[in-house]
């Protein structure tokens, strides 16, 4: 059995631990409000800009000189995918189970001999893919330095992305984040974004005779990059709500977890106190006795 | 009868102005300046780098932006950009960071024709401000 010391040590350290992590719920539970906030704000101009491409895309007349961006290369062979993950640890299951998605869509290309290229966004990704896909994986973009999820960064990633599209090097991209529903439930989801998926739940929108200036095409190639740009500042958003979310609820139980054990740790050392005194007791009667 | 519409600007951080009482509004559109009354058939357009604006009853507003796109339906106008500013507030120094940053963008030697022109419109509107 650990000596009193030892258990009171022990008590102390599982003490300061519990003091970090309530630390870091705290924290997260401010950031969050402020990630929810800008991921709501942000949800109109990615709603528009939905809008208007699924009008434009309806009123194209043929599909043959549409931009490539909305029909994509024609090829199904290369298959980029970007995973989107946090830059810190500590936040319970949020960086696995986005992995974990993008694995078991990695493994789906493989059977169907398809090849795959990878683009990480934020560390904590690039680390965990490393070591299975190391070979894969084309870039790595951490935005360690930008406090809150922006706009120029999501624009630099779909800079890339586009570049990469118009040099040929992939037929169809699809982007890896964690959508937030509430703080305890974060759902990893794939979306495409090359060739755009236009099938609306509502076409009922598209019976509006637009006027369009220059033409349906012109605006098109150039509304289709910002788009790609918009829905991963999207994702970005809600990947930051979801992270700090995630952080609180995984900090929540770390404290709760915490307390159980110094409550635990505090009764043995009771136990262990008394169990002492009672033996010093029982020497110093037998020793009395025995006179 | 009333000829006053509705103005909606959003980028993407967030819905940047929202008014009801618009009379009139200039967007500097890819093809030309264009004036947008009330019962203006349904548009889309884009917008080149510009001044946007906007004669509402409870005043003018200007505002700079560098590139978007409007969409003019049932009197509401959507503009959609992920840059504006307003010139009200537009402070001296960040109007040079701008324009040196245009110029030196107009500047290089491999830019495409279209971005070329754009960054020139960029030059010439900030320069207009100033």
């Amino acid at each position: 059995m650990a000596s009193l010391d030892d258990l009171k040590k022990r008590i102390t350290s599982v003490k300061s631990t519990q003091k970090i992590t309530k630390a870091m719920k705290m924290v997260a539970a401010a950031k969050l409000k402020r990630a929810q906030d800008s991921a709501e704000k942000g949800r109109p101009y990615s709603e528009k800009m939905n809008n208007i491409i699924l009008n434009l895309s309806s009123g194209i007349s043929d599909k043959e000189t549409a931009p490539k961006l909305l029909s994509g290369s024609g090829k199904e062979q290369v298959h980029l995918c970007v995973v989107l993950t946090s830059d810190r640890g500590l936040c319970g299951g949020f960086n696995a189970n986005i992995i974990k998605k993008a694995k078991s869509y990695f493994a789906k290309l493989n059977k169907e001999g398809k090849e795959l290229k990878i683009i990480t966004v934020g560390s904590k990704g690039n680390d965990q893919l490393k070591r299975v896909y190391g070979n894969k994986i084309i870039e790595n973009i951490s935005f360690k330095n930008s406090k809150n999820a922006n706009y120029f960064d999501a624009e630099k990633v779909g800079k890339i992305i586009i570049e990469k599209f118009q040099k040929e090097e992939f037929d169809i991209c699809t982007i890896f984040y964690n959508q937030f529903k509430n703080v305890i439930t974060q759902i990893p989801q794939a979306q495409q974004i090359i060739p755009l998926n236009t099938k609306s739940d509502d076409q009922n929108n598209s019976e509006d005779n637009y006027e369009f200036e220059p033409d349906e095409d012109e605006i098109l190639s150039n509304l289709l990059p910002k788009n790609i740009s918009t829905q991963i500042f999207k994702a970005m958003l809600e990947n930051s709500a979801s992270e700090q979310g995630a952080r609180m609820s995984a900090m929540d139980n770390a404290t709760r977890n915490a307390g159980e054990m110094v409550d635990k740790l505090t009764i043995e050392y009771n136990r262990s106190r008394q169990a002492a005194i009672t033996k010093e007791l029982i020497e110093i009667i037998s020793g009395a006795e025995s006179l | 009868m009333s000829d006053e519409f509705k103005i909606e600007i959003v980028n993407p951080e967030k819905s940047f102005l929202s008014k009801d009482d618009v009379n009139e509004v200039v967007v500097p559109a890819f093809e030309g300046e264009m004036g947008i009354l009330k019962d203006h058939i349904s548009i889309i357009s884009f917008l080149k780098p510009g001044i946007i604006i906007i004669q509402a009853k409870s005043g003018e507003e200007k505002y700079y932006v560098e590139d978007g796109i409007i969409e003019f339906k049932n009197n509401t106008l959507s503009i959609l950009t992920s840059y504006i500013l307003n010139l009200k507030d537009i402070e001296k120094n960040k109007l040079l960071e701008l324009l040196k940053k245009a110029e030196e963008e107009s500047n290089k030697p491999e830019i495409s024709d279209q971005l070329k022109y754009l960054a020139d419109q960029k030059v010439e509107t900030l320069k207009s401000i100033n």
